[in-house]
Parts: structure tokens; sequence; C-alpha cells
């Protein structure tokens, strides 16, 4: 079943500028699912219009099946979301915030209280629950409207760039508790511009540009398309000149660092191969880049070149 | 989740009007905590002006201009002052907490849920009714020091006291939603409501205006209420009773439909 069944979407704003022709997209249920795209590719107003915060131009929107036109309480009642910017009222307690949108839900109030201290526990805003939110720091607020969101236990949670200026503690924090969420059956939809956050967490992607979607495809298949990988090589000594090795391409940063192309035809453990004949050790590795980010921007750029 | 939860979830929907019986008293709660929590801005003030009036217009002027309407002065401005005190918290409230929910984007809160919009303007409108009823009633605790309290008729007096404030709510509603700063929540209330209610009779009858003033009167709204509620309190009135509650009435008809098309259209809130 899809949680999400977008079909010929498209919004041109009142001044003229169309964020979206035509888009069609599927989201199934239980899936986590990324939703990436450059700055004004038309993200924002897709989610904007899933959550009844944008007026469509044209096109049909299902949540679950219950149609926004035709059942938009039931389709609302299905989804929470997490917006990109803080939308709070800040002289409310942090409890309050969260007790009002249950209530918006349809919560009753006792049963909102127990799910709001479950959930604030949880993110680790308990303690706070009695703080003004112009008191809070950008972390927690980040996460409160992770709690905001969830408070009526909706099927489809939409969080747009969830993670957008957090600290990498709390960062990999909210990654596990969208994991749990997600492993409970909640289906996510992410937009993110840190891509190693989509491919860490995501099963299946699309890519929005220019108000369309440019590639839909499930986050692995999408990966077996890197024809090369860049790697970063730590040396355990400063190697002075760098030997042939066929097939790779090499090129030094400094005397210990080191930069590999290695395609996809060839594998990492030929490459440590053919460095130990030549007496090189390598004492660490990494990408140069997030594999998800150099597909994106391949595909963002071919595709631009191409319009060019 | 667990799939009793999402059963929940869904079976939210089968109880329709209780969720919106739990959503209205949310945006009631909220918009009567928002109030209480600033008392000193928003209750405060209008205490503080009406003795000023009683005072000065009351018993300093008051003695002296003698009797209007067949009473005495300070008896006459009471219902006056206690409508314009209603009138004015009433459209204020709703106009400054439903533009603070666009301008700080809290109002997407409400947006994303599945209220329908008839419950989100109740629910504001009843919050301006709340302060309004409230402001009155320390209006009428204020008078009750400068003179005795007289009430002629309690269902005119209540049942025009909350239509006044629903209708002056509502109004307030649709300025926030046109408003753009936090300039154009105060340009009605003083270019409009404040000449209104000034020239609605508060301080005299209108039968001390010359023509064409007298019947120019006629066309402003607040003179019905005024004259409506001072009915009620104490027992006289320049217009006919059934005039003002149709006058009255249509009016919330009129601006409930159009903030009702306001909110179903996304004006000022929906890209």
């Amino acid at each position: 079943m899809s949680a999400l069944s977008v079909q010929t979407l498209s919004k041109t704003y009142a001044n003229g500028f169309t964020a979206l022709t035509g888009v069609d997209l599927e989201v199934e249920a239980g899936d986590f699912f990324a939703l990436l795209g450059p700055n004004g590719a038309g993200k924002s107003t897709l989610i904007g219009i899933v959550t009844s915060l944008v007026r469509k131009s044209s096109g049909r929107v299902q949540i679950f099946g219950h149609d926004l036109d035709d059942e938009p309480e039931a389709a609302r009642a299905s989804i929470g979301v997490v917006p990109q910017e803080f939308n709070f009222n800040l002289f409310l307690p942090v409890i309050e915030v969260v007790l009002n949108q249950a209530g918006y839900f349809g919560v009753p109030r006792q049963e909102a209280r127990s799910r709001a201290e479950l959930l604030l526990r949880k993110l680790d805003l308990w303690e706070r629950r009695h703080t003004e939110m112009r008191l809070l720091s950008g972390g927690m607020k980040r996460r409160l409207m992770i709690a905001r969101a969830l408070i009526h236990r909706p099927r489809l949670v939409i969080l747009d760039e969830p993670t957008a200026g957090v600290d990498i503690e709390i960062r990999h924090a909210m990654w596990g508790f969208m994991r749990e969420i997600n492993a409970e059956g909640t289906t996510i939809i992410l937009t993110t511009h840190y891509l190693e956050e989509a491919e860490s967490l995501c099963r299946h992607l699309a890519i929005i540009d220019q108000g369309r979607i440019q590639a839909r495809s499930d986050i692995a298949t999408l990966l077996g398309e890197l024809h090369t990988e860049t790697f970063v090589l730590n040396l355990k000594a400063p190697a002075e000149a760098l030997p042939p090795l066929p097939g790779f391409v090499l090129e030094p940063i400094d005397a210990s660092t080191l930069e590999v192309q290695v395609s996809r035809e060839q594998t990492i453990n030929g490459l440590f191969e053919a460095l130990s004949r030549h007496g090189i050790e390598v004492t660490s590795l990494r990408n140069k880049q997030n594999r998800l980010e150099k597909l994106f921007l391949d595909r963002v750029e071919a595709r631009r070149e191409a319009a060019a | 989740m667990s799939q009793p939860a999402k059963q929940q979830a869904t079976l939210g929907a089968a109880n329709r009007w209780r969720r919106y019986g739990i959503a209205f008293a949310t945006l009631v709660n909220k918009e009567v905590t928002r109030f209480s929590r600033i008392w000193v801005q928003t209750i405060l003030p209008s205490a503080i002006t009406t003795t000023l009036y009683f005072v000065i217009f009351g018993r300093l002027i008051g003695d002296r201009i003698g009797p209007m309407g067949g009473l005495a002065y300070i008896d006459f401005i009471v219902p006056g002052l206690v409508l314009m005190a209603v009138i004015i918290n009433a459209y204020s409230n709703v106009v400054s907490s439903f533009y603070s929910s666009k301008f700080s984007r809290y109002i997407e809160e409400l947006l994303v849920s599945p209220v329908p919009n008839w419950v989100i303007l109740a629910g504001y409108v009843a919050g301006g009714v709340a302060r309004g009823v409230t402001v009155g009633i320390v209006v009428i605790i204020v008078a009750a020091f400068f003179t005795e309290f007289r009430l002629h008729d309690l269902s005119v007096t209540l049942l025009i006291l909350l239509l006044t404030a629903v209708l002056f709510a509502l109004g307030g509603f649709i300025n926030a939603v046109y408003a753009n700063s936090f300039d154009d929540i105060s340009i009605v209330p003083t270019f409009v409501l404040a000449p209104l209610t000034y020239l609605g009779g508060v301080f005299y009858s209108i039968d001390l205006l010359p023509q064409p003033w007298q019947t120019l009167s006629l066309v402003n709204p607040i003179l019905y209420m005024i004259n409506a509620f001072r009915y009620g309190l104490l027992g006289v009135t320049d217009i006919p009773l059934g005039i003002a509650f149709l006058i009255t009435i249509a009016f919330i008809l009129a601006l409930g439909y159009y903030s009702l098309s306001l909110l179903r259209r996304g004006v000022g809130i929906k890209q």
C-alpha cells in the first residue's frame, strides 16, 4: 500500500513561478524514503502541498488512500510533519506545545499527557517540559518538533531537514530515534542536505530538481551506478615517489596522503595488494566524497548540462 | 508504531464530533491561557481606563451635565463603557493572537491538523468572547464602586453582550487574516472601532443630536448594540430592541461567512 501517492502535481505561485511540474511520486508504507534536491528544487513546495500548507495548482495527493481533496481530515490525521524552520509560539512552555498539537488532532488531554511524557523522555526533553520555547537551544527545538509531529501517532512522518544545525551527538541520537520509529512501522520521508544521512537511513530515494522528479530508485541500486569512487589513504610512512599502479589513478596530496580512484571493475583488495608490493602501508582510508553526494551532484550536473 | 496505536490513529476519524470538541477546547484553553498569562496587558488597561472615565465623566463632569435619557449621567454611561471594553477586547484578542500565529508561523500547527475551518474560527472567536466578557465583568465591578449596579433584563443583557463579543471577535479575525504587519492590526481599532464606539452613544443619547447627525448615527451598528445593552441594564433605549438584535445577528452571519471563506481560500495563511 502507498503511504503517499502523488499524481501529476503542479504548482505555480501567484508571482508566476512554477515550483512543480507534473510530479508523480509513490512512497510505500513502511519505507524510509529520502527526497533529495538542490535548494529551490521544489522539495519544500511538494512537502507543503502534502501537509496542506501550500495550495496545489493541479494534480492529486493521497495519503494512505485518503485523497487530500475528498477526505482532508483523514489524510491529515495520518501525517506528522517536522518542518525545516522553527514554527513555535516562543512564549509557550514545551509541554503545552506538545499537548496543544495533540488536542488539534483530537487526542484526549489525559492520553496526550502520557504520550507527551513518553516522547519527551525519549527525546531527552522531559526535564525541560516547563521551559518556555524561546529559552531552548536549537537542538532542543529540533527534537521538540519531532515530539510534536509524533504526538498523534501518525503513520507517515515527513522530516524536512530535521538535523540542520544540530551537533553530531544529537544528530546521531536523532538518527537512532528515526530508525526506531521506522522499525515500528511508521513511514518516513526525509529531506536533507547531509547525504550521508540519507545513505545511512533510507532505503529509497527520489531526486527532485527544477520542479520535476529526476530519479527514483532504491539506494543500493543507485549506488551501484557509481563508476568510480575516490578514496583518501593515509600512509604509515611518507612515500618519496609514487610507484606506477596499473589500473589505478593515484594523486599525492602530500607525502603521507594519497588520493586513489578505484573503478567499479577493481577492488580495494587489489589496491592494497599493489601498494604492499611496493612496501607502502596504509593506516586508514576514507571516501573523498560521500557516495550518494557524488551521485547526486553527477545527476544534477548532467541534467543541467543537457538542459543548457 | 504498534498496530493498536495505528488503529487508534485511524479510529480518530470514527468519533469526529468528539475530536472536534477536543480541538475546540484546546483552542479555547490556549486562548484563555494566553490572555490570562499577560493579564497586565489584556485585562488591567480596560479597568484603569474605565475607572478614569467614571471619575472624570461620571463624577467630575457628569454632576454638571445633569440627567441623560432620564437617568443620572454616570448611570447612563455605564452600559456604553462596559460594551466599549467588550468590543475592544474581543477584537484585540483575536487580531493579536491570530496575527501572531501567522507571524511566527505556528498557525501551521493548526493547518497541518485535521481541524476543520469552522472549528478554528469558533476557537479563536470563543477566545475573543472570553476576554471580552471577562473585561466586561471587570468594568461592571469597577462601575459598582461609582454607582449602584442595576439589571433590568438579564437575558437581553447576556445575549447582546455575547453577540457583540462574537461580532467583534469575527472582525478581529478578518483584520488578522489581511494584516501583513503589527501596524496593520492597530489601524482598524484606532481609525474605525474607536470613532464608531464614541459616536455610538456611549456618552450621549442620540436624541441630543441635531439632524442630519441623528439620522446618520443610525448607520453605526455599534449604536444598536449599546442601546440594547443599555436597555438590558437600565431599561432605556433610543432604538427598538428587535432591530438591534436583527442588525447584530445579520452582521455576525455576514462576517462569519466571510471569515470561513477566507479560511477556505487560505487567504493570508497559505501560498
